[in-house]
């Protein structure tokens, strides 16, 4: 007997049943936590604020139209001169002397490996967590762009925070690969003390963009 | 109050002044206690030990003693809980559906002392008189099982004369656990240790608890030690008013 | 082999699921382990007040809790509809599913998945099913190198040893011995490498970069599948994770088959209870979420190991399978205090402490791990602690009982443990019998001085090592109530 088989006959006959029981019905799983933290965008913005500080993150807020130059405040910050990103991502209106943005054509980890930094979207942002979600949806590129170099800045509309995780899940397509992001890298491995940034990128930036 | 002793084995046997405490208590607070003297054993230390088929029969004999009276009351919150959530499961592992609803409405009477006192007598000061500094165990069973909160605490507070100090790390299990003594000594003394260190740290005369066996094994350790710390279940201390012991 | 209704338990000569010694040997030796004992008791209290911390901050945990029970009961009570959805799904998008009823099967499996690549070298994220089907020893008998990756797993490999706690596997190492480690096996170390825990974390993360940019084939557990959309979820800290998942070509997840939950949805109850309560953080830093394969992002090939490995025995005890439904958070173990005293090694399974004692002889039979049930006071601070609500107490007692049961059906002569249990039954079945036995015992008054005996005899010997016991009083409580009232049951009388 193939081991699917056999496995799936084993299920069956530890629960007592039949193969055709068929398709649990309903959903009867008590839903009684938050749906919705019921913040405004004030508060969404503050919360995500404060707790990205916590995580030792830099937020920069500014209008859209402020954009190119806080990019290029926070490039020039990092020394950051060949910052890679994602094909079709455009930034009109950056002007940072030395900087060259280069977009992933399927980049080798190698050369992902020597970029200064990477530049990104995001797809959304939960509030109560201090998360930064990416999906693979418009600006933000694949995987292993937002994590191989060493810097990553993030470009965030203050629309596209949340405040709680289940509002997240209401809003992302499932399907697409998806990295959630909470503060830089760390590890408690050793004598429980927290040593921030092994792998992936240790500096994060976020410009946060409110109208 | 018509008020139906459960005594336990274990005061029955080897601690009887918890008995005879939980009387006095009750009559002074102008209750009637009996004692159904078919009563034995709650069964808890077979079950417990996985002697499932062993204990039935006890958990018959509980349920045949105390399911015609009004209410029980038990000084010891383990034995409480074995019968409020093991009795009925005991009873439905051989198969005896009738043994179990028999065994859950008795349970749904079954009091330990601290919860008899506040939940059913409505009373937090028993007027009594015990002017030692003790420090409180809130046993595992309590804690966790039964859920008393602050219950004994409440009672302890009110009773004049005692000067009561808080026992650090006081929700940490003390390693009676049963047969747990015996078969995992050697962590059981461990456990051990640790809680003894925290009662003497408080400067305590007496520690304080609602069951009897965790206050055997937390009162062996520290008489090993001749500590100068002794053990006496809250019982006795809320029956005192002269402040013997 | 023996099986519980059928069901054939994890094999064995493979894994990680047995000890060689009883518990209650191990934990003798263990509690003699100074340095463990520090480690392990500072690890434990700086987790327990962290987890303590960001679980007060939530309104709806115990809604979350009562969520994750019911999801995990939904998922087991229908379980192989769950796991065929999930099949369909990851094949939809790409995957391939392989079905593993055992340990060896599974290995035979990864391994002949990795030759067909041609790469002699895999990079692994922290997967305590792999350890426990020993996938890491029957790679390197087929000539593979499978190269740990999280921080504690590369320590615990580095230095020969074996893992000790679901979370940090790590815990028992100090920084002196991990920089030591390090010094002695990590080719290209620099020595001048000092022991603070950023130095180390540095050594770590160079000797591991280089093997993340050239790997070719990468190997991983997984926290969750979700059967609706075929979505597979890890969680992880340090960011080895999302390397193996992402830069090598082929990617290899084995899974226990109790991992799937039936919905998307589902995912936000235990992306809320997993963090707070296994590192003690709203959120852990990366959570990697793929489905089957998308082109020209992360691997192109991807393969999905479903596990049985005595899962199926485990779901076939209705009232043990609730230890089905454990996340891998590792809260009970953080506030067991004889976990916190022993340490994760005493357990001898990949999963110890309170879970521990309940999952690993379902896995394997009770008979192969019947010291773990009893390694617990019963205390229930691991109840609690639970973000799922197993009730790891009741179900301790629930496999103490198995064990007496296959142990009285499969042995002509009872033990004397069960002869004495029998018996103190049968006496006090009675209260004629019950009240002789009582006058019987006062014979041990004797021994006693002040009230107190210093000495027993065996088993009870066990007790009077550390502990006085009481002597039996002049007389127990039922005489003295004779006294006073007669025979009459009420005092009035």
């Amino acid at each position: 007997m193939a081991a699917r088989d056999e496995v799936l006959a084993r299920i069956r006959t530890a629960l007592g049943r039949s193969p055709a029981a068929g398709a649990p019905a309903g959903d009867r799983v008590p839903r009684g936590y938050r749906r919705s933290a019921g913040l405004d965008t004030g508060a969404l913005i503050s919360l995500l604020t404060e707790r990205l500080h916590d995580y030792g993150t830099a937020v920069r807020r500014c209008p859209p139209s402020g954009v190119p130059a806080a990019v290029a405040e926070a490039l020039a910050g990092r020394g950051a001169r060949r910052v890679v990103v994602p094909a079709g991502f455009e930034l009109p209106g950056l002007d940072v002397p030395g900087v060259t943005l280069f977009a992933d054509d399927g980049l080798s980890p190698g050369a992902l490996d020597a970029a200064d930094g990477v530049m990104t979207t995001a797809a959304l942002a939960i509030a109560e967590t201090g998360t930064i979600v990416l999906d693979g949806g418009p600006g933000q590129g694949r995987r292993a762009l937002s994590l191989v170099p060493d810097y990553h800045l993030c470009l965030l509309q203050a629309g596209q925070i949340v405040g709680i995780v289940p509002e997240a899940m209401d809003r992302l397509p499932p399907g697409s690969p998806c990295t959630w992001i909470s503060g830089p890298s760390a590890t408690s491995d050793i004598e429980l003390d927290r040593v921030q940034g092994v792998h992936g990128p240790r500096t994060l930036e976020v410009i946060l963009i409110e109208p | 109050m018509r008020i139906a002793l459960f005594v336990t084995c274990l005061a029955d046997g080897l601690f009887p002044g918890v008995g005879q405490a939980t009387v006095r208590l009750l009559e002074r607070l102008g209750h009637e206690v009996v004692f159904p003297q078919a009563q034995t054993c709650c069964g808890q230390l077979h079950t417990n030990t996985g002697y499932l088929r062993e204990a039935l029969p006890l958990v018959r004999r509980y349920v045949d003693v105390f399911e015609d009276c009004e209410v029980v009351v038990v000084p010891s919150a383990s034995c409480t809980g074995s019968v409020r959530h093991q009795h009925a499961m005991v009873a439905r592992r051989f198969g005896d559906e009738a043994l179990a609803r028999r065994a859950e409405a008795v349970a749904a009477r079954t009091f330990e002392l601290s919860e008899l006192l506040v939940d059913v007598l409505g009373v937090e000061n028993v007027g009594a008189y015990y002017p030692h500094r003790v420090t409180y165990h809130p046993t595992c069973h309590s804690l966790r099982l039964l859920r008393v909160g602050d219950r004994p605490l409440r009672l302890l507070r009110n009773v004049a004369g005692i000067d009561l100090v808080e026992l650090p790390d006081a929700e940490v299990c003390c390693g009676f656990g049963g047969t747990f003594a015996v078969k995992n000594a050697a962590v059981s003394t461990a456990m051990l240790a640790d809680k003894m260190r925290s009662v003497l740290s408080t400067g305590a005369e007496v520690c304080t608890a609602g069951d009897s066996s965790c206050l055997m094994h937390i009162g062996g350790g520290l008489s090993r030690l001749n500590a100068g710390t002794a053990t006496v279940h809250l019982a006795e201390i809320l029956a005192s008013t002269q402040g013997a012991r | 082999m023996s099986t519980f209704l059928g069901m054939p338990y994890a094999p064995r000569g493979v894994g990680h699921l047995r000890g060689e010694e009883p518990f209650p040997v191990a934990a003798r030796a263990a509690l003699g382990d100074t340095q463990l004992r520090r480690n392990l008791g500072k690890a434990t209290r700086t987790i327990r007040a962290k987890r303590a911390a960001v679980v007060a901050e939530l309104p709806d945990w115990e809604e979350l809790r009562a969520a994750g029970q019911a999801i995990k009961q939904r998922t087991l009570a229908h379980l192989d509809h769950y796991l065929e959805q999930l099949e369909s799904r990851v094949q939809e998008h790409g995957g391939t599913v392989h079905w593993a009823r055992d340990a060896n099967e599974a290995n035979r499996i990864v391994t002949g998945l990795v030759r067909d690549t041609g790469a002699d070298e895999v990079v692994k994220v922290k997967s305590i099913v792999t350890d426990e089907i020993g996938l890491n020893e029957a790679l390197a008998g087929a000539g593979i190198t499978a190269h740990e990756t999280d921080l504690a797993e590369l320590i615990v490999q580095l230095g020969h040893d074996r893992p000790s706690h679901i979370l940090v596997p790590a815990i028992h190492r100090n920084r002196a011995e991990i920089r030591e480690i390090f010094l002695r096996e990590m080719a290209d170390v620099d020595p001048g490498l000092t022991d603070t825990p950023a130095a180390l974390a540095e050594a770590a993360r160079l000797h591991l970069r280089r093997r993340f940019l050239s790997a070719r084939v990468g190997i991983s557990g997984a926290n969750f599948a979700i059967a609706e959309t075929g979505t597979l979820c890890v969680v992880e800290s340090e960011g080895n994770g999302r390397m193996c998942l992402t830069l090598p070509d082929t990617l290899i997840t084995v899974m226990g088959i109790e991992k799937v939950i039936p919905s998307w949805r589902d995912l936000e109850v235990f992306l809320q209870l997993l963090p707070r309560s296994s590192t003690g953080e709203r959120m852990n830093p990366y959570t990697s979420l793929w489905t089957g394969v998308t082109p020209g992002d992360g691997p192109q090939r991807f393969h999905l190991v479903l596990l049985d490995n005595g899962r199926t025995a485990a779901l076939a005890d209705p009232a043990g399978r609730p230890a089905l439904h454990c996340i891998r958070c590792s809260a009970c173990l953080n506030v067991c205090p004889v976990y916190e005293r022993t340490g994760g090694h005493a357990y001898g399974s990949v999963y110890p402490g309170p879970i521990g004692a309940v999952l690993s002889p379902q896995l394997t039979g009770v008979e192969d791990n019947a010291s773990l049930p009893y390694a617990s006071s019963l205390c229930g601070a691991c109840f609690d602690a639970c973000p799922v609500r197993i009730d790891i107490p009741s179900l301790l007692v629930h496999l103490r009982a198995r064990h007496v049961e296959e142990a009285a059906r499969s042995r002509r002569l009872p033990t004397a443990e069960a002869v004495a249990m029998a018996a103190a039954s049968w006496v006090m079945a009675s209260p004629g019998r019950y009240a002789a036995a009582q006058r019987a015992g006062r014979a041990g008054r004797a021994l006693g001085r002040q009230g107190r005996i210093r000495r027993l005899p065996p088993p009870l010997s066990a007790w009077t090592a550390a502990r006085d016991a009481p002597a039996p009083p002049a007389q127990t409580f039922r005489e003295w109530w004779q006294h006073e009232h007669g025979n009459a049951d009420g005092s009035a009388g």
